[in-house]
């Protein structure tokens, strides 16, 4: 006998899925590996995964949710296969802006300040955003991800060390040089908007 | 005393691991007296605060068309879902 307590969303619909739910993962991803057929690749192998978990769907929470949760996994398992050593870019990096951001004595060359008056305020610019997401498309892969697991994924320093296969120094070198980079490029795109 | 640039790397590190206080000490007697660094240093938990709320607004826009999961894939992917259900 049907039980009519039960949540609408505590079942699953698998062959639903892609129509209602891909496009949500697969704008998950993309914002976070920056390249349309690696999403489309972590896209499929989410739903792959959990259709083969289906049965360990304990119905709390709903079903999209729950498909987001295995497709964040699914995004982490392709940035480690992206890093790999053996993938050339391992122990790579990446470009460090600091000679063109600090003169001989070690001052900044330039304000490195893009946000004036109140920061906070430029979250609600879509100049804001435009800026930022250019700019980390920008970056080198490495230093990309390394910033995308830890700022927007807030992974903890040590797990994204493992998944990179990286120290934490070269952790640490990588974030910076991305900050770094980061800030001169947005304050060029911001500038040249006429929004400093 | 402390340049802009290595105050920079270590106002970065601060934000993964506490610092030596010595370093934490020079860092901040730095930005009490330098506007850039410590403009810098505010705009980096910025960005991280951004990321973090809003991670979806780094990549398409909602609704546009590079947002959507293009149909060659959709496809690929139900059959896939389709041979996996059997």
């Amino acid at each position: 006998m049907p039980d009519h307590t039960s949540q609408p969303e505590s079942t699953l619909n698998p062959a639903d899925w892609v129509d209602r739910h891909g496009d949500t993962l697969y704008r998950f991803a993309l914002a976070r590996l920056r390249d349309a057929e690696a999403a489309e690749e972590v896209v499929q192998e989410s739903f792959v995964a959990a259709l083969g978990a289906r049965d360990q769907y304990s119905g709390k929470g709903s079903e999209g949710a729950w498909l987001l949760g295995i497709c964040k996994r699914k995004v982490v398992d392709l940035v480690r296969r992206r890093n790999r050593p053996d993938t050339g870019t391992g122990g790579d990096l990446g470009p460090d802006p600091s000679e063109a951001m600090f003169d001989a004595k070690g001052n900044w060359r330039l304000d490195p300040r893009i946000l004036k008056g109140r920061p906070e305020d430029a979250l609600e610019r879509k100049e804001f955003w435009q800026a930022f997401r250019g700019c980390l498309g920008r970056l080198s892969q490495r230093q990309a991800d390394a910033f995308t697991l830890r700022e927007l994924e807030d992974l903890k320093s040590d797990e994204i060390c493992k998944e990179l296969g990286i120290s934490a120094s070269n952790l640490w070198v990588l974030l910076h040089r991305a900050r770094l980079s980061l800030t001169a490029c947005m304050k060029s795109h911001l500038e040249k908007w006429g929004l400093l | 005393m402390l340049r802009c640039r290595e105050v920079s790397k270590l106002v970065s590190e601060s934000m993964e691991r506490d610092l030596p206080l010595r370093q934490r000490l020079a860092v901040r007697l730095h930005l009490m007296m330098c506007r850039m660094c410590a403009g810098f240093a505010r705009q980096l938990r910025l960005l991280r605060h951004a990321a973090r709320e809003n991670p979806e607004r780094l990549g398409p826009d909602e609704g546009a068309p590079e947002a959507r999961l293009p149909d060659e894939a959709r496809e690929r992917i139900k059959a896939a879902l389709h041979n996996g259900h059997e």
